[in-house]
């Protein structure tokens, strides 16, 4: 099983969900977060103080997948997660080395 | 506004009726005379009270989310403390028994009604006793929440509220009796319509003496004087709390007009709201061009400020100018404000809402400005009541609050700043669903 996180632009989120519900992933989960990469910060001023905007924001999506659709997965969210400007975001893979459903008890692929 | 004895009172009135070259109505009775003028200053004010909550708003929307119920619980308790403490001492210190022309102050006793003439037909007394304690009393408040703006995010709660004690107890009463207590600075011929100096700088001053004694917020100056932004929580709130002041405004400004009994008083306050709102309409537009001009983008936050600047500066003078010039008056208190926000930055004084620029600042201007449109005002007599009020009002803050500094201390802990009022001082959250909110610290 892989752990697939991906970090996205928020306007894109709903791109990438209708981009994965065809290669049926069960779910996900999303949340808000800040950040910066290559992609450098710009400065404002607030009532005369300078100040660098070097977090922008960002959503960081987490699936756990089977090891057969991982890079499906993969190519999918990078095809509907791109601008082609900077600040697109990272996807990483990681090994994921056990699952359970809370509610039945299912363990390993049955969990996801 | 001018508080002046009874006697003067009804001569005021009378001097009002006589402007009319030909009165075309039968005279006023003395009855409704005192009917409309005890109204004016119920309505001001509760205009002016609503402006305590145009502090906190906008006071709470400029301060990080981790200090915002902390703000509020200051603003609350600021309003009903000077409301006792002008009660209990306040009031008759700044009018009972102050030496016509030459008087420093007045005498310490609790305020008490006397409207016994009106029960026998006698309404000389011109107004409601207790209408003019009201109206007089939310002015006291409003200088005292001039204050909590500048010293928030950092100063304690409990030395914060004794300062509030004695600032509406003793100090503001005291330069207050100097000029509208007839006192010696209103012998001298100074003139401050409803308070650019005595209410609005007078709060500046206090808030001064306490910022340099304070200190700056945490991380807030670099090592080489760079100041560190800090965004406020909830522009929505400051702006709304802009608006709210701007209405209360009406009320501070108009209700010093002291007298509705007479057509020439009505007109009179029609001018002052007009001019009021001009004034402010001058300082927006006035911030929002130099912000853009000088920063290449609007501050909202400066174009709020300007729209404060705008009516404090017209609050010493508000009737005699013309619309035209209202809003010019307005509008160089709104262009003083955007540079005196970075100068004091550059001070290494740290005024989170910009209360010193606004109020200080603009109300010095608003004072010196008088002579400008009002002929019967000498710039001499202006600049006096400025030096010795300001002299006063910021040497005895200055004794107050080294004196709380080095007895109870007037600081937050660095980690209870850093943790926020809210968590340290309250134990509780403004937005407990929002989580810690978005802290660069």
């Amino acid at each position: 099983m892989k752990l697939i996180t991906a970090i996205i632009k928020p306007s894109k989120l709903q791109d990438v969900r209708d981009a994965l519900s065809s290669i049926d992933v069960a779910g996900m989960t999303v949340s808000e977060v800040k950040g910066f990469g290559r992609q450098k910060g710009h400065t404002e001023i607030y009532r005369g103080a300078e100040y660098e905007v070097s977090m922008l924001p960002k959503l960081k999506l987490e699936m756990a997948v089977s090891d057969s659709i991982a890079e499906q997965v993969v190519e999918a969210v990078a095809a509907a997660a791109k601008t082609d400007n900077i600040g697109d975001g990272k996807i990483f893979v990681l090994s994921l080395e056990a699952a359970m459903r809370i509610r039945t008890g299912e363990t390993g692929e049955g969990a996801l | 506004m001018k508080k002046k004895s009874t006697l003067m009172g009804l001569a005021a009135v009378a001097l009002g009726a006589t402007a009319l070259s030909t009165p075309a109505f039968a005279a006023v009775s003395d009855e409704s005379q005192y009917i409309f003028n005890s109204l004016l200053f119920l309505i001001g004010g509760f205009l002016v009270m609503w402006m305590a909550a145009g502090f906190c708003m906008l006071e709470a929307g400029l301060v990080r989310s981790k200090n915002v119920a902390t703000m509020c619980v200051k603003n609350v308790g600021l309003y009903s403390i000077a409301g006792l403490m002008y009660f209990l001492i306040g009031y008759n210190l700044m009018y009972s028994g102050v030496a016509e022309g030459t008087g420093f102050m007045g005498t310490f006793s609790i305020w008490g009604p006397d409207d016994s003439g009106i029960e026998a037909g006698d309404f000389s007394g011109g107004y409601s006793a207790t209408s003019d304690w009201f109206f007089q009393m939310v002015f006291v408040a409003t200088a005292a929440s001039i204050v909590s703006g500048t010293l928030a995010e950092r100063i304690k709660l409990f030395p914060f509220f004794i300062f509030v004690v004695i600032l509406t107890g003793i100090i503001y009463p005291i330069q207050g009796s100097w000029e509208w207590g007839a006192g010696w600075l209103d012998g001298l011929g100074f003139s401050d319509f409803a308070g650019s100096t005595l209410v609005h700088s007078t709060g500046g001053w206090a808030a001064l003496a306490g910022a340099i004694i304070l200190g700056p917020r945490l991380g807030k100056y670099s090592e080489d004087g760079k100041p560190l932004a800090l965004p406020g929580s909830s522009l929505p709130l400051a702006t709304l709390g802009t608006f709210i002041l701007w209405l209360g405004w009406f009320g501070f400004n108009g209700a010093s007009q002291l007298a509705m009994g007479s057509a020439a008083d009505v007109a009179a306050i029609a001018n002052i709201f007009a001019n009021t709102n001009a004034a402010a309409a001058g300082g927006v537009v006035a911030a929002i061009l130099v912000t853009k001009i000088v920063y290449k983008k609007v501050d909202l936050t400066m174009a709020l400020n300007g729209a404060l600047a705008g009516l404090v500066s017209i609050t010493a003078e508000p009737l005699t100018p013309t619309m035209g010039s209202a809003a010019l008056i307005g509008a160089v208190g709104g262009v003083l404000v955007v540079f005196a926000v970075p100068l004091l930055d550059r001070l290494k004084i740290d005024d989170v809402v910009g209360a010193i620029s606004v109020h200080l600042v603009a109300g010095i201007w608003g004072t010196m400005a008088v002579p400008l449109t009002n002929g019967d005002v000498t710039f001499t007599a202006q600049a006096i009541g400025v030096v010795a009020i300001g002299a006063f009002v910021f040497v005895v803050s200055a004794v107050v609050w080294y004196i709380l500094k080095f007895t109870m201390g007037i600081r937050m802990s660095e980690e209870d700043e850093l943790a926020g009022g809210d968590y340290a001082e309250l134990g509780m959250e403004a937005y407990p669903e929002f989580g810690k909110g978005s802290q660069i610290m």
